[in-house]
């Protein structure tokens, strides 16, 4: 009977269960998470700071999960080390917990640069329900929040903080707000967004220092930023990204490069270790490479064909690259791949803007294959572009189309229109 | 599985697939208040293309690998062990768009609401789907295939 032992509950050891038990139900399987609740969606954090979910609703599978899947389930519990050589994880110092197959699916932590003041009370990150629940308690006694970073999260923050009233300004160091996922034009349409439901944007600029209260100098009162600008607050969310989990590894003989090298197997270099989600470094289709990828999507992914491959069935990791969809403040916008390249005479760039109707359509070709695209507005069809983008098909024939309201599988090249509806 | 079996042949791009899809999903399952009395308007989970003499009705095809299941942020797309069926859950729905961007098909839209998606359910109070019963030509054919 193989021991599968699982660190981290979240989207990709979750995969892993379900992927194991769909191999094999009789192995053992334990689950080991650092966290109370034992399994919720994280996306949603955002949506309880804002009220519109709750401990119930934000599950991310039902109540009867673990028990379900026959699994052994610690929670509050950290693994503290792995024991490669003697195949053990050893929780909190003490209990050690030995494994055939292991999965490290330790996620992704807040990056906290250091900054003068960030001990104060009041200064919080965003990335676990606990962070969550902490600043659902500070909203009822606080009117001003800074939000640094002006990325995903801290967007989300400041989405889900703006809903519960308060007064948020989001600091983001480069010129503009979510930079990492659109380009100039769609950016400015999101800070618009942004602006009108009252979150004041302040970009090319961060946080220098956090201030104390007049009457509590322990506790946050406000920020001064890089331009010597006094902003008064009653908490700050530091949201400047996730950098992968990776203390259990350190000094080991796992590969580590920012994140832990995986194969399309999502195995590791060592025999019988299996890595997946934010703390990995996995396969990018777009690049045909290995890059972290911090994204729920595709840790799921990645945790089920580790768990695949841990039962025992040979199956092969499609990979990921760049893709976000977003709903801020009910501004629909999907932006997958390279949408700011560098050199961007390498590329051909088809696009449409209609600042009117709210809709802006670009998509990038590269040797007359889709190298990235952001639609905003209606995005009914976009999983098409995204499929002869993830494929790397050859659109050379349907260029003239692929912005065409009347795009669609009809204006697929035959034989790819005929595979689709083959019953698989 | 119950299966929507679509003949690219004989779909004449009628539309009347969309039309009882919409029908079928409204509250009052009359044409006339569907179309202008709800609020919010039911929409089609069916999608007529036509690119002459080309035409296909698309909806979900609750596939084998279900990428928007798989993607979903939220738990609320599942694929259900007994009927092979995608199944969403209005009430565990965020409308991030997750599953709109993963879709191979662009079968899964927002419903009219702009907050929840809106896809094929294979009209679970009926016996054959609206929109196979109300095909004229026979493009859709309702089958019944192996998981």
């Amino acid at each position: 009977m193989t021991k599968y032992v699982i660190i981290g509950a979240s989207a990709g050891g979750i995969g892993a269960v379900e992927a194991i038990r769909e191999v094999d139900l009789v192995g053992e399987v334990t689950v080991i998470s650092n966290e109370q609740v034992p399994q919720y969606s994280r996306p949603m954090i955002s949506e309880y700071v804002s009220r519109e979910a709750n401990l119930d609703t934000m599950k991310y599978r039902s109540d009867g999960f673990w028990k379900n899947n026959k699994v052994k389930i610690l929670t509050g519990k950290t693994a503290t080390k792995i024991d490669f050589a003697n195949k053990y994880v050893e929780l909190d110092g003490e209990e050690k917990i030995s494994y055939d197959k292991l999965l490290i699916a330790t996620g992704g932590k807040p990056f906290v640069p250091p900054i003068e003041g960030g001990e104060k009370e009041g200064v919080f990150t965003f990335t676990e329900l606990s962070n969550a629940e902490v600043i659902d308690a500070k909203v009822g006694t606080s009117s001003s929040a800074v939000v640094i970073g002006g990325g995903l999260i801290g967007v989300s923050a400041s989405e889900a903080l703006v809903k519960r009233g308060i007064k948020v300004t989001l600091v983001e160091l480069k010129d503009n707000i979510l930079n990492l996922i659109l380009d100039k034009t769609a950016s400015l349409i999101a800070e618009k967004v942004l602006k009108e439901a009252g979150v004041t944007v302040i970009t090319g600029k961060s946080v220098q220092r956090i201030l104390g209260r007049k009457d509590n100098e322990k506790s946050v009162g406000g920020v001064i930023l890089t331009d010597g600008k006094e902003i008064s607050c009653d908490f700050v969310v530091v949201a400047i990204g996730v950098i992968p989990r990776t203390e259990l590894v350190k000094d080991t003989l796992v590969k580590v490069n920012r994140g832990i090298i995986v194969d399309r197997f999502m195995k590791t270099n060592l025999l019988d270790v299996y890595a997946c989600g934010d703390v990995a470094e996995a396969h990018d289709f777009l690049i045909d490479g290995n890059r972290l990828l911090p994204l729920w999507p595709l840790a799921h992914l990645g945790g089920r064909v580790a768990g695949y491959n841990m039962a025992g069935k040979q199956v092969e990791y499609e990979g990921g690259t760049v893709m976000s969809s977003l709903k801020y403040f009910e501004l629909p916008i999907i932006a997958v791949g390279i949408v700011n390249p560098e050199n961007i005479s390498e590329y051909e760039v088809l696009s449409e803007f209609i600042p009117e109707k709210t809709v802006y359509k670009k998509i990038l070709l590269k040797n007359s294959k889709i190298a990235g695209f952001i639609f905003l507005g209606n995005l009914e069809k976009v999983g098409i572009h995204f499929r002869l983008l993830k494929n790397r098909v050859n659109v050379t024939e349907i260029k003239e189309l692929l912005l065409s309201e009347d795009f669609g599988i009809v204006s697929l090249p035959e034989q790819l229109r005929q595979e689709m509806f083959v019953v698989n | 599985m119950k299966r929507i079996s679509i003949e690219q042949e004989a779909c004449i791009g009628c539309g009347l697939c969309q039309v009882y899809c919409t029908v079928e999903h409204s509250k009052s399952k009359d044409l006339v208040k569907a179309y202008l009395k709800e609020n919010p308007k039911p929409v089609s989970r069916a999608r007529v293309e036509t690119n002459k003499p080309i035409s296909i009705s698309i909806r979900c095809q609750h596939c084998k690998d279900t990428p928007c299941v798989i993607a979903c942020l939220t738990g609320a797309m599942t694929k259900e062990t007994e009927t092979g069926h995608v199944v969403h859950d209005p009430e565990k729905c965020i409308g991030c768009w997750t599953c709109i961007m993963v879709c191979p098909y662009g079968a899964v839209k927002p419903d009219s609401s702009g907050k929840i998606i809106a896809k094929c359910d294979l009209c679970p109070d009926r016996e054959i789907p609206a929109c196979v019963e109300n095909c004229p030509n026979e493009a859709l054919v309702l089958e019944k295939v192996e998981q």
